[in-house]
C-alpha cells in the first residue's frame, strides 16, 4: 500500500477580485510506504501548501489526495500521522514528557488512555530523541534543536506510518542541523515510517531522501522527481560523515541544483 | 514595605497640603482647580483617627465607628464577591460562545460593549426598586455589580481564547487540528491555558468593578449594612462630623486591598500559564 497519493492536486487561493493566485497547480505525487520523499524549491513554490493539503491543514481547489488510501480528512481524524513545523510549537506550560503524551491524552480510544501506558510511551520517545535527562524540564529551558527534538518525539507518539515536517531543521544551525538529520534518519530506520520533507536545504534534501521533488513557482508545479539511491537509512547512519564527502553524494546534489536552477528559468520566462 | 512607605507618603502630603495650600484652595477664573483645605473639607489626620474611636451614635452601647466601618467592608465584600462570581461566569460563557461561533461573535460583541456604554445610574432603578418589597434586598445590588464585573472578562477571555489563532502564524491550532480532536478539547488543552495571560488582569479590573458597582447600587438602594448606606448614613451628618464621611471611603479602600491580595494569590499559583513568567 501507499502511504500518499496525490492526483492532479490544484490549490487556489481567492483573490477576492476574479483571478486568484494559484498557489499549486496539476501535482501528482505518489509516497511509497516507508519512502523519503524530499519537496525542494523556491519560496512561493508550493512545497508548504502541498504537505498541507496532504496533512489536511488546507484541502485542494482540484484533484485529490488519498493517505494510506482513504481520504486526507479520514486520516488526519484517524490520527494517521505526525507531523512537525519548522517552530517546534511545544505548550509553555507543559513540562517536555507531558508536550510529547498530549497527542496521547487527546486520543483515549487509541489504546493510550491508561497514565502509565502514556508515561512509557513518551519514556520510549524521549530516549529515541536522546532527551530521557530533560523529561521534566520546561520548553523554555531547551535550546532550539532540543525543543524541534520534542517536537519530533510529539510528532511520533500516535506510532504514525507517515511523518510529515515542514522544514523542521530549518531554524537551527548547521551543526545541530547535521546531526538532527542523522537522528531522524536513525528514526526513520527504527520505526519504518514513511516522510514528506519539506525543505529548501539541497544537501539536507539528498542526504535524508529516497526520491527528491523538485518544485517551481508561479505557478507552483512539480518539474522534476529525481531518485537518490545512496542506500536505505539504516546504511546512510551507518556510513555516517562518510556519506556526506561521497562522489555519488555530489553527484545527487549538483543534479538537483541543476534541475532547480533551470526551473528558476522557466518560471522567469513565464512571469516577464 | 514598599507598600507601608507608600501610605506614609500620602499621609505626608495630605498634611502636608493641608498646612500649606490656602484654606479656601485655589480659583482660577471662578473654577476651584485646587480643593478647599478647611477641616470640614480636608480633617487632620489624627481628627480621623479620633473619630474611629467614637461611638456611632449617643445612644448607650453604640459600636465604635472603625467597628462600624470594617463590618460595612465585610458586607460589602460579601456582596461584591458574589457580583463577582456571577459577572465572572457570564462574562466567560459569553467569550466562551463568541469564541466557538464566529456569527455569535458579530451578533453579540456589539452589545456586550454597549451595555458598558449605559450609565449605571441609568439602569440602577431598573435594576433595584426601592418601592418594590419583594424578593431579597441584597439581589439587586449583586446585580448591577455582576453587570459592572461581567465585561472586562468577556472581552479578556474572548482575546485570550481566540489568541493561538493568531500565534505564531495559527501553529498551534495546525498542531491540534492535525491531532484530529474536536474543537472542545482544543479548548481545554490549549485555548484555556492560553488565555490566563489575558484573564488574569480581566479578572481584576472585574473585581474593581465589582467593589465599585456594590457600593453604588447600595448607595442607591439605601441596603442597610453595607459601605454604600455608611456614605448616605454619614453624609447626612456631615456639618456636625465631618471626619466621619472619610471612614466608609477607607472601608472601600479594604475591601479593594483584599480582592487584589486574593487575586494576587490566584496569579501566583498560574504563574506556568504565563509566558516571561515561567520559571
Amino acid at each position: 500500500m501507499t502511504a500518499v497519493v496525490v492526483s492532479g492536486a490544484g490549490r487556489v487561493f481567492d483573490g477576492g477580485s476574479g483571478a486568484g493566485t494559484v498557489a499549486l497547480t496539476d501535482v501528482d505525487l505518489t509516497v511509497g510506504e516507508g519512502e523519503l520523499v524530499s519537496l525542494i524549491g523556491p519560496s512561493g513554490c508550493g512545497k508548504s501548501t502541498l504537505l498541507r493539503l496532504i496533512a489536511d491543514l488546507d484541502a485542494p481547489t482540484s484533484g485529490s489526495v488519498a493517505v494510506f488510501g482513504k481520504t486526507a480528512e479520514r486520516a488526519r481524524k484517524d490520527q494517521d500521522y505526525g507531523i512537525a513545523f519548522q517552530q517546534a510549537g511545544l505548550l509553555p506550560w507543559r513540562s517536555v514528557r507531558a508536550n510529547v503524551e498530549l497527542p496521547m491524552q487527546l486520543r483515549g480510544a487509541g489504546g493510550l488512555s491508561g497514565r502509565a501506558e502514556r508515561a512509557a510511551r513518551s519514556a520510549e520517545l524521549l530516549a529515541l530523541v536522546g532527551l530521557t535527562d530533560f523529561a521534566d524540564h520546561r520548553p523554555h529551558q531547551l535550546s532550539g534543536g532540543m525543543q524541534q527534538r520534542v517536537a519530533i518525539a510529539r510528532a511520533l507518539a500516535r506510532s504514525p506510518r507517515l511523518l510529515l515536517m515542514d522544514e523542521p531543521f530549518g531554524a537551527l544551525d548547521e551543526m545541530t542541523r547535521e546531526r538532527l538529520q542523522d537522528e531522524l534518519l536513525r528514526i526513520r530506520a527504527a520505526t519504518g515510517a514513511a516522510v514528506v520533507f519539506v525543505t529548501h536545504s539541497i544537501a539536507e534534501a539528498v542526504y535524508l531522501s529516497d526520491r527528491v521533488v523538485v518544485m517551481s513557482p508561479r505557478p507552483g508545479r512539480v518539474v522534476a522527481t529525481l531518485d537518490v539511491p545512496l542506500g536505505g537509512p539504516a546504511d546512510r547512519v551507518a556510513r555516517g560523515i562518510g556519506l556526506r564527502e561521497d562522489p555519488a553524494y555530489f553527484e545527487r546534489v549538483s543534479a538537483v541544483r541543476e534541475v532547480l536552477h533551470s526551473g528558476d528559468a522557466a518560471s522567469d520566462r513565464v512571469s516577464s | 514595605m514598599a507598600g507601608a512607605a507608600g501610605v506614609l507618603l500620602l499621609g505626608f502630603g495630605w498634611e502636608g497640603y493641608k498646612a500649606a495650600a490656602p484654606d479656601d484652595g485655589l480659583v482660577l477664573g471662578g473654577v476651584r482647580v485646587l480643593p478647599r483645605t478647611t477641616d470640614a473639607a480636608m480633617p487632620h489626620l489624627w481628627d480621623l483617627a479620633a473619630s474611629a474611636g467614637e461611638p456611632v451614635s449617643s445612644a448607650a452601647g453604640a459600636p465604635p465607628l472603625w467597628l462600624v466601618t470594617l463590618r460595612g467592608a465585610g458586607s460589602s465584600l460579601v456582596l461584591a464577591t458574589a457580583g463577582w462570581v456571577c459577572g465572572v461566569l457570564v462574562g466567560l460563557l459569553l467569550a466562551v460562545v463568541m469564541a466557538r461561533l464566529a456569527r455569535a461573535r458579530a451578533v453579540l460583541l456589539p452589545w456586550v460593549v454597549l451595555s458598558q456604554v449605559v450609565p449605571l445610574i441609568a439602569v440602577a432603578p431598573l435594576v433595584a426598586r426601592p418601592d418594590s418589597a419583594d424578593g431579597q434586598p441584597w439581589v439587586p445590588v449583586v446585580a448591577i455589580a455582576s453587570y459592572l464585573a461581567f465585561f472586562p472578562v468577556s472581552i479578556g477571555a474572548l482575546r485570550g481564547f481566540t489568541a493561538p489563532d493568531d500565534d505564531r502564524g495559527g501553529l498551534y491550532v495546525d498542531l491540534f487540528r492535525s491531532f484530529g480532536v474536536g474543537w472542545w478539547s482544543g479548548f481545554w488543552r490549549l485555548r484555556l491555558p492560553a488565555s490566563v495571560p489575558y484573564l488574569l488582569p480581566a479578572l481584576r479590573l472585574a473585581a474593581a468593578n465589582a467593589v465599585a458597582g456594590t457600593i453604588v447600587a447600595e448607595v442607591y438602594t439605601g441596603l442597610p449594612g453595607g459601605l454604600g448606606r455608611l456614605i448616605v448614613d454619614f453624609g447626612a451628618s456631615a456639618a456636625a462630623d465631618p471626619a466621619r464621611q472619610w471612614s466608609p471611603l477607607l472601608g472601600a479602600i479594604l475591601v479593594g486591598l483584599a480582592t487584589t491580595l486574593v487575586l494576587a494569590g490566584a496569579a501566583t499559583g498560574l504563574r506556568r500559564y504565563r509566558p516571561g513568567e515561567a520559571r
